[in-house]
């Protein structure tokens, strides 16, 4: 650290100002860019919610309901715009509401700086008034963390903060500033981090194992690709698009990596995992070569590990070195960010089409259109399914939208039936599996692809969690459009009650307030749908609107999601009912 | 794989929270440690953590990959028990009467290569320095006459081998600046 301030200083020539800790928060704020910043007062944090008033102008402030929203807001800015998110909050309640958030972040490897007050230093450990150890508490979930106790330290920690949190593999960091040092006085000056001593953000690219990838890739009869978000976090879609091109490899997506290819492009054969299609999970098992490309091989992509592809030799495309073997052996390790792997290896690989094998999946396809597909977006039934609901968003967006999900049935469902043209389209808690999410991550979306419609796919039971949020929504405008599918049931839980616990549906059925009323209550516009021949008119409404809007549809409620992979069963036995 | 006991060298920044981070990852994979020492190393302003752990190779190399995660290690090796050199350290507080009615005692003491290190009138302590099974059989050998306190350090270990972290270093200050 000291070394670090030492180089700072002795780079920077620029005059020094007089000012205090709070100030120098926001003064560092500026100087990384940022703009917007979600998060609630209190106590511990107020010095620089007061300087926030004075550089209002500069720095715009959104007040959130609840700090958790706050955190799931910063991420759906962070995701959309592929900026960092920035979320403050007091000490305390306030510092531990950020927890899940922060957990969510750091599973999905989502870069975000949380700023957190704390008690006076010298109030430090005697369990003062909102006093709490939110190092302590966040240390297993951030990628860094670091409490600040002088006022002098604030730029050189906040700079350090912004680069950990977007380089490399990104991820959350939280910073707690005692209010001693907010109050204090220091010299200011500020210079963006270029490193840090300890801290390799891109492992360097071995060149032999360009060269042994290119050789397994052109050997290899039945390939297949599984991308992730890393495509994304690296915006290497185009050079993603160009490797898929040019080596005909069929490719599939986690969840996570939804949007990062085009829906309709040719070679795109749909999601890997529990509730995937079912082409790429079955071939999982049947491929000579799997390329896993900025993916971490998750347990619910995987399956059964004793029986995952193990035919195949794995190629790992990977930024993050703790991910190569973690949970999967990988016969070739391909380190550093794809955006540049990609583009090396593409000139080692001959053009080459894989038209049979590729015919694999599209057979596999027709059969899960015609088992599960066509009953969910064209049902036969009077009741209402999720994905005719998502279907009718696919057409009056024609796949524009950036759709932002909850967790659970609706979330499958979105995520397998919506349709993307450009990247940064989905926004959904993968790893962490987050109920209450996509509320505030919609308004955040909104705020960092303003030019954009964000459409939030809830579930009765995840909204109800940060339906307060409503509140933020009000008061901003913001024109995010939410659409709950409400089933009156915990969806997804009621499902596996249904399967796995013979039907004994324990705690997951709701009883509902009127969503529509309450919507309305915020003065936001809002509507219900029940019958089928009202559905396709409110969805162009919502989406026709220049505000916010409310659409609530009800569904069938004990609709369930197919395929599945059960827990423990292998990929290749997945289900189609 | 078979479990085996497996030493963890791990070369950090000086930094507050770096314990909590590092023990976190075991406590996240409910791994017990067998012994935790933090101390300087080598080189100027680089702690250097020891951890003893019995685990599996394929747990091991995992753990040492998360350890190097964390932001301000700059390095972490693990080292099977032929790789080391180890050593642990204990104290034995004995009264000091024993050393004259239990004459045997100091034929213990001789035979062991411990030290005394304080003598009074109510008691003296013994060190002794070595690898955990000689650190036991002294312990087993005291036992019977009734010891006051005992107590013992975790392992520390250099390697037969080089570890350049220098080098290491040199390579990050390369690429910070």
């Amino acid at each position: 650290m000291e070394t670090q301030t030492q180089t700072v200083k002795k780079e920077n020539k620029v005059a020094t100002e007089k000012m205090t800790g709070a100030e120098a928060v926001i003064r560092c704020l500026l100087a990384e860019g940022v703009d917007l910043i979600y998060g609630y007062p209190g106590g511990a944090i107020m010095p620089v919610y007061d300087e926030l008033y004075k550089y209002q102008d500069q720095l715009h402030h959104v007040l959130t309901r609840h700090e958790q929203g706050a955190t799931h807001a910063a991420q759906g800015y962070a995701r959309a715009s592929g900026k960092v998110g920035v979320a403050i909050a007091t000490s305390g309640p306030g510092a531990t509401n950020f927890v899940t958030g922060i957990a969510d972040a750091q599973i999905d490897s989502t870069p975000m700086v949380c700023i957190t007050g704390q008690v006076g230093s010298h109030l430090l450990g005697s369990d003062a008034f909102q006093e709490t150890d939110i190092i302590g508490i966040s240390t297993p979930i951030t990628k860094w963390n670091h409490q600040v106790t002088k006022a002098e330290d604030i730029p050189t920690i906040l700079a350090k903060a912004f680069y950990i949190a977007r380089s490399g593999r990104p991820g959350p960091v939280l910073i707690d500033i005692t209010k001693d040092a907010q109050f204090g006085e220091l010299d200011f000056t500020y210079s963006k981090c270029k490193g840090v001593r300890s801290y390799k953000p891109v492992p360097d690219t071995d060149p032999k194992s360009l060269e042994e990838a290119a050789k397994l890739i052109g050997k290899a009869k039945k390939p297949m690709i599984v991308f992730g978000q890393g495509v994304i976090l690296g915006e290497a879609e185009e050079e993603l698009k160009n490797f898929i091109e040019k080596s005909g490899i069929p490719s599939a997506w986690t969840i996570l990596g939804l949007s990062a290819l085009p829906t309709a492009h040719p070679l795109n054969v749909g999601m890997v995992g529990m509730h995937g299609n079912y082409g790429p999970n079955k071939l999982t098992n049947e491929c000579d070569l799997l390329l896993a490309i900025g993916m971490r091989f998750d347990d619910r992509v995987t399956g059964n590990l004793e029986t995952y592809a193990k035919q195949a030799k794995v190629i790992h495309f990977e930024i993050d070195p703790a991910e190569i073997n973690k949970n999967v052996h990988a016969d070739v390790a391909v380190m550093g960010n794809v955006k540049h792997t990609l583009t090396k290896i593409l000139p080692l690989i001959q053009p080459n089409a894989h038209d049979s094998w590729l015919q694999e999946f599209r057979d596999y396809d027709a059969i899960e259109y015609d088992k599960v597909i066509k009953e969910e977006l064209h049902p036969s039934k009077e009741s209402l399914s999720m994905g005719e609901v998502i279907r009718g968003i696919n057409e009056e967006t024609k796949g524009d939208a950036i759709i932002v999900s909850d967790v659970g049935q609706h979330q499958m469902i979105a995520c397998r039936y919506a349709e993307f043209t450009k990247s940064k389209s989905n926004v959904t808690s993968g790893g962490l599996g987050t109920m209450g999410f996509a509320l505030p991550a919609a308004i955040g979306a909104k705020m960092g692809a303003p030019e954009r419609e964000v459409v939030a796919i809830i579930g009765d039971g995840g909204y109800q969690m940060t339906i307060q949020e409503l509140g933020t929504i009000f008061q901003t405008k913001v024109p995010v459009k939410i659409v709950v599918l409400n089933n009156e049931f915990l969806g997804m839980v009621r499902q596996w009650q249904q399967l796995f616990f013979d039907k004994r549906y324990a705690s997951t059925e709701m009883v509902n307030p009127d969503f529509v009323t309450i919507a309305k209550g915020y003065h936001i516009e809002a509507k219900r749908v029940t019958k089928r021949e009202d559905l396709q008119e409110a969805i162009a409404e919502m989406i026709a609107s220049k505000e916010s809007y409310f659409l609530e549809v009800c569904v069938e409620k004990e609709n369930n999601v197919f395929p599945m992979i059960p827990t423990g069963a292998s990929v290749s036995d997945i289900r189609l009912s | 794989m078979e479990r085996e006991n497996f030493t963890i060298s791990v070369y950090t920044e000086n930094n507050i929270g770096l314990l909590n981070r590092i023990s976190a990852i075991f406590l996240k994979r409910h791994i017990n440690l067998d012994s935790m020492t933090a101390s300087q190393s080598e080189i100027k302003d680089v702690f250097r953590f020891t951890i003893a752990v019995k685990v599996t190779e394929e747990q091991v190399k995992k753990i040492v990959l998360q350890i190097e995660k964390q932001i301000e290690v700059i390095k972490a090796f693990y080292h099977k028990e032929e790789d080391i050199i180890y050593q642990e350290t204990a104290l034995f507080k004995v009264e000091s009467k024993l050393l004259f009615e239990e004459r045997q005692i100091q034929n213990v003491i001789k035979n062991s290569n411990a030290n005394i290190v304080t003598v009074t009138s109510e008691f003296f302590v013994i060190e002794k320095t070595g690898r955990r099974r000689e650190v036991e059989a002294l312990y087993h050998k005291l036992e019977p006459y009734g010891l006051m306190q005992f107590v013992r350090s975790g392992r520390i270990a250099v390697t037969k081998d080089k570890m350049h972290i220098s080098k290491i270093l040199e390579s990050f200050t390369e690429e910070a600046v």
